[in-house]
């Protein structure tokens, strides 16, 4: 027998890791046992959790090599792929939920991409930087530079988020696009806040937004 | 086991094939004796005999076993430590063993050598019971359909119910997705290795060039060598040549080769093989017809260019796989030019057209096709982790 050290992979984690506390909320929002597919899915960790604590029958989407292997070794059935380009494959109603988590600003067709999360998938769970916080209108007003931030490291050379959206900014395109907004959160300094009628002032003080939605 | 050599009565219309080497190490069985296996090309085999070998323990269950799919010039001795004929460690020692991704602590292995090949499963070497040689071109053209359907009749025979996996590379993959679209009440989970689901006409191409190689051949005297005594081995060496360059990478062979003599210092301004790669090609060319045999070579090329799912199913990929409860894991590797990873791509596509579980990852490297048979970390990182995840899925206990 070859006597060549190979890693036999990493184990399947007994119980998965705490979730970062936005992706906590995220999974918070999907019912357990129900279907789900997480639209760049990272490392898996969501979508692990997921599988998990709440028997999802979860699948994934990811466009980095690292995050695809990290996935699968994990066990999970994530493909390697694109947002903008694979889903059309996609059945419609075919998942309860699709995540598309802290992606949105980085996708060149948004309309179509959120016609497709919609088509897919029963509800939609959509997480993205609100560049309405104060803190970036204040450093665009004051410096007269580009906004960037913890969240939002890059110089606009080399940022990867080209929709530089605020929150009323998604509001009216989920209007526009007749989409119904079922839950909204608010999160500012890793606190989250349910907010009900989400407006000028969760613009102002909410540094990420998830919505939950559903179109009918 | 041995077949006996009196076993020649066969169905009406049926084929009778007798294995040409009766006695090779490993397990082999007779198939087809009271129903015939139907070929796709409308001819009927049976009795036929069927070579495989297998690794590790069928557990009580019978819910540990994995099926390795080999590829065009593979056999059954896939983790042997010494080949009956080569007396080299089997193609994929690298991958199953103690502690390695098909690790036999965990799951029973079972390698079948293909329908049409030539390390005792029926092929055009073996005897033709009404003559008393061998077949020849007489032997029917088979598919990798016909070949699925023979391990079938292996794994009934086993007394297994469901395989818990099937895998292979390249040829393999294309036998890995004909089990998933055939029988997919039968195996768990399907791993396409660096795989197709139709062979491109690039690929049609360069198997007509070893074919052709092996034909112009005065020695294969129209597929009848045997009875004249001889070998086609020169061109079954040309052709094995060619395909070689093919499971490499362009940068994989400047790498190992790059311009370098052989054994000299200068070019020689003649035809010997001056360059380290010429004298590669030459060895492996010359080693392989020690090992197999040239009209084997004929038929499973044929059956790989035959192959096309998706024309099996009203030319819809994704009808081939509807409804499916099997847990796919594709892979592919970023420097294979003879399976390109877009022909994965379109297999992924397919799948989630149907909503089937699918994990697809393309390894990096410069190995081209062959990689698959390499020592690829990532490549077996992604083994593990996904045979470990589907084996807790499904309840199979850990070692």
């Amino acid at each position: 027998m070859s006597t060549t050290l190979v890693p036999s992979g990493a184990p399947v984690a007994a119980s998965p890791l705490p979730l970062r506390a936005d992706l906590q909320l995220v999974a918070d929002m999907i019912e357990p046992g129900s279907r789900v597919l997480d639209v760049g899915c990272g490392d898996g960790a969501l979508l692990h959790y997921l599988v998990r604590s709440k028997q999802v029958d979860g699948r994934g989407i990811e466009l980095s090599q690292e995050g695809v292997n990290a996935s699968v070794s994990l066990g999970l059935a994530v493909i390697q792929g694109d947002a903008g380009t694979d889903l059309k494959d996609y059945p419609a109603h075919s998942f309860d939920y699709v995540i598309l988590s802290q992606t949105l600003q980085t996708i060149f067709d948004v309309r179509g991409v959120l016609d497709d999360l919609l088509r897919i998938g029963r509800h939609a769970i959509v997480s993205f930087p609100n560049f309405g916080y104060w803190r970036m209108r204040a450093m665009l007003a004051i410096t007269g530079h580009a906004p960037r931030s913890e969240k939002l490291p890059y110089d606009w050379y080399d940022s990867p988020n080209i929709r530089v959206c605020t929150i009323i900014d998604f509001l009216e395109l989920a209007d526009t696009m007749g989409i119904t907004i079922e839950r909204a959160v608010m999160a500012r300094h890793g606190r989250f806040k349910v907010a009900d009628r989400p407006g000028w002032l969760s613009n102002l003080i909410a540094q990420e937004a998830v919505f939950l939605l559903r179109r009918d | 086991m041995s077949i006996s050599s009196g076993s020649t009565s066969s169905a009406a219309g049926s084929l009778p094939v007798l294995p040409a080497v009766p006695d090779l190490p490993g397990h082999m069985i007779e198939l087809g004796r009271t129903a015939p296996l139907a070929l796709a090309c409308g001819q009927a085999i049976g009795p036929f005999p069927v070579a495989y070998q297998t690794y590790g323990t069928l557990n009580a269950a019978r819910s540990n076993a994995i099926l390795v799919c080999h590829a065009l010039t593979g056999d059954q001795y896939a983790a042997d430590d010494s080949h009956p004929v080569t007396g080299k460690p089997g193609w994929w020692q690298a991958v199953i063993g103690a502690g390695l991704p098909l690790d036999v602590e965990r799951y029973f292995i079972i390698c079948i050598n293909v329908l049409g090949g030539c390390m005792g499963t029926a092929g055009p070497k073996d005897i033709n019971p009404v003559t008393g040689g061998p077949y020849g071109l007489g032997f029917p053209v088979i598919t990798i359909g016909d070949m699925v359907a023979a391990q079938k009749l292996v794994i009934d025979d086993l007394g297994i119910d469901r395989l818990f996996c099937v895998i292979g590379g390249s040829m393999g993959a294309m036998q890995v997705l004909e089990w998933a679209s055939r029988y997919p009440d039968r195996i768990r989970c399907a791993i396409p290795i660096a795989g197709a689901a139709r062979h491109s006409a690039q690929n049609i191409a360069f198997h007509e060039v070893g074919r052709q190689a092996i034909m112009a051949d005065p020695n294969w005297c129209d597929g009848d060598y045997h009875a004249h005594n001889v070998k086609p081995e020169r061109g079954l060496a040309v052709a094995r040549m060619a395909a070689h360059i093919t499971y490499l990478s362009d940068s994989a062979m400047h790498r190992k080769f790059g311009r370098e003599l052989q054994d000299r210092t200068a070019v020689t301004f003649g035809f010997d093989a001056d360059f380290q790669v010429e004298s590669y090609l030459r060895h492996q060319g010359s080693t392989f017809v020690d090992r197999f045999d040239a009209n084997s070579y004929l038929y499973i090329t044929r059956a790989m260019d035959y192959f096309d799912l998706a024309a099996d199913h009203g030319g819809v990929l994704a009808n081939a796989f509807i409804g499916s409860p099997v847990r796919f894991c594709l892979i592919s590797f970023t420097s294979d030019w003879l399976f390109p990873t877009a022909e994965s791509r379109r297999i992924v596509h397919a799948l989630n057209a149907v909503a089937a579980p699918v994990s697809f990852v393309e390894i990096q490297t410069d190995a081209g096709h062959d990689a698959f048979l390499l020592d690829e970390r990532e490549f077996f990182r992604i083994l593990s982790g996904f045979l470990s995840g589907a084996a807790e899925l499904y309840g199979l206990n850990g070692r």
